[in-house]
């Protein structure tokens, strides 16, 4: 199973590889930073007395966290075109993983907000800040600190997720190995070779999460 | 209305969905308790924390937590022998599938049980030992007892996941849910058609999860 040839044939095709890789960390670039603005913007509507929007956003959240990524990459891709919506693989690959990680990051936001004790915002507007001076300055720093982790932890799952773009030919990492590995019959070092690259950029942000979460106990 | 899924009659759409329904919950379930055996291992001997053992759990948790699901999915459906000890798979997708799911779940697993595990204070260890407990004994009847009922709703979690995660088993060709609902739409003529199957199949996922949800939310001790 692990010949020398294979070997010497993946890394003369290494650049696929790297191509992929390149995507894959684009489009979880592009997606993560769209879910921290979600994750922010939804937590602090979940958090305010807007009461309409608080219920679409836990109706959001509830049909988001509940499907399958799956069903939503699937939807955006096969079923909005039918709708008279034609996005490319590129575009369904990081608005799909936004609104999924999103779904799970405003959770995140909303809990890490309601973690600083009321008595700090009350103190702020009496010294006379405004809603959004007292969030911008005195509840969201902290309630970051304690989100951090927890953020991290759904960056992690989002470059794991974006694999998922393999099933919609989205030229990402996975999708670059399995069409190389069936191409070339060359199974073990290519699964290999790739599950390494995707622990390079894991494994340090799993560390960084175990970092993180020791610094805010 | 009797037409809405030509060519096919609604009941024969349903049925199709509720066979995958059946395999995507047999899959998760035979997926979550083998992952809760061999998690459980590996947890232990990482919260125990000394010598090989510990060093070699470490080493598998922190690697498949790192990769995805999908990359063990195509790789096991490829590499394990279709043959194992002299007896044949009968149907190698399903099996390759199911040890994919074991293989990523149990990393999970072993991390919500040392969660649970960590969460016990250390003095009751000391407790046990100056009550002329083993290690063993204070780990079987003391530690692992309390660490069991706190890992419950996270567990239940972790099979909602686990439920979810098998829509990834459409690409080696496995009939559940997701694959039976892409079938179908390869059918289907109108717009409308496939706009309902989705809704219709997004449902039952929705459906189940929040089911086992409202399981786990109603457990309390």
């Amino acid at each position: 199973m692990f010949k020398l040839w294979m070997w010497e044939r993946l890394f003369t095709d290494f650049s696929i590889f790297l191509a992929g890789f390149g995507m894959t960390l684009v489009v979880s670039l592009l997606a993560l930073v769209l879910t921290l603005l979600i994750s922010l913007a939804g937590g602090l509507v979940r958090c305010s007395h807007a009461r309409i929007a608080k219920n679409l956003l836990w109706l959001y959240m509830s049909l988001f966290q509940n499907t399958p990524l799956v069903v939503q990459i699937f939807f955006f891709y096969y079923v909005l075109p039918r709708m008279g919506v034609v996005l490319s693989p590129f575009s369904v690959g990081y608005l799909g993983l936004a609104l999924y990680t999103g779904a799970f990051g405003i959770a995140v936001v909303e809990a890490s907000i309601l973690a600083i004790p009321k008595q700090q915002s009350e103190a702020a507007m009496s010294q006379g800040f405004s809603y959004l001076q007292t969030m911008s300055h005195v509840i969201i720093p902290q309630a970051m600190k304690i989100a951090l982790p927890s953020l991290t932890n759904q960056a992690v799952n989002l470059i794991k997720n974006s694999s998922v773009l393999a099933m919609i030919a989205g030229g990402d990492l996975m999708y670059r190995t399995d069409s190389w590995a069936s191409e070339t019959a060359v199974y073990g070092p290519t699964f290999l070779i790739t599950g390494l690259l995707y622990l390079s950029i894991c494994l340090p942000l799993s560390r960084l999460v175990k970092t993180l979460e020791s610094k805010v106990r | 209305m009797l037409e809405l899924f030509a060519p096919y009659s609604v009941s024969e759409v349903l049925v199709f969905l509720l066979k995958g329904l059946g395999m995507t919950l047999f899959i998760a379930t035979i997926s979550i308790i083998l992952s809760f055996l061999f998690g459980s291992v590996l947890g232990i001997a990482r919260y125990l924390g000394k010598g090989m053992g510990a060093r070699l759990a470490a080493i598998y948790i922190d690697s498949v937590r790192n990769i995805p699901l999908l990359l063990f999915i195509l790789s096991f459906r490829l590499l394990l022998p279709s043959v194992i000890l002299g007896i044949r798979i009968p149907d190698k997708a399903v099996f390759s599938g199911i040890v994919a799911m074991t293989v990523f779940t149990s990393a999970m697993v072993a991390e919500i049980l040392r969660g649970g595990l960590n969460g016990i204070p250390q003095g009751q260890w000391e407790a046990a030992a100056s009550q002329g407990f083993s290690r063993y004994k204070t780990l079987r009847y003391i530690i692992l007892p309390q660490a069991l009922r706190k890992i419950l709703v996270p567990m239940l979690g972790q099979f909602v996941t686990c439920l979810k995660d098998t829509s990834f088993l459409q690409v080696v060709g496995i009939s559940e849910l997701m694959m039976n609902t892409t079938i179908i739409m390869g059918k289907f003529k109108y717009s409308y058609q496939v706009i309902v199957l989705y809704a219709l199949t997004a449902l039952i996922y929705y459906g189940a999860n929040i089911a086992v949800l409202t399981i786990a939310k109603r457990i309390r001790f």
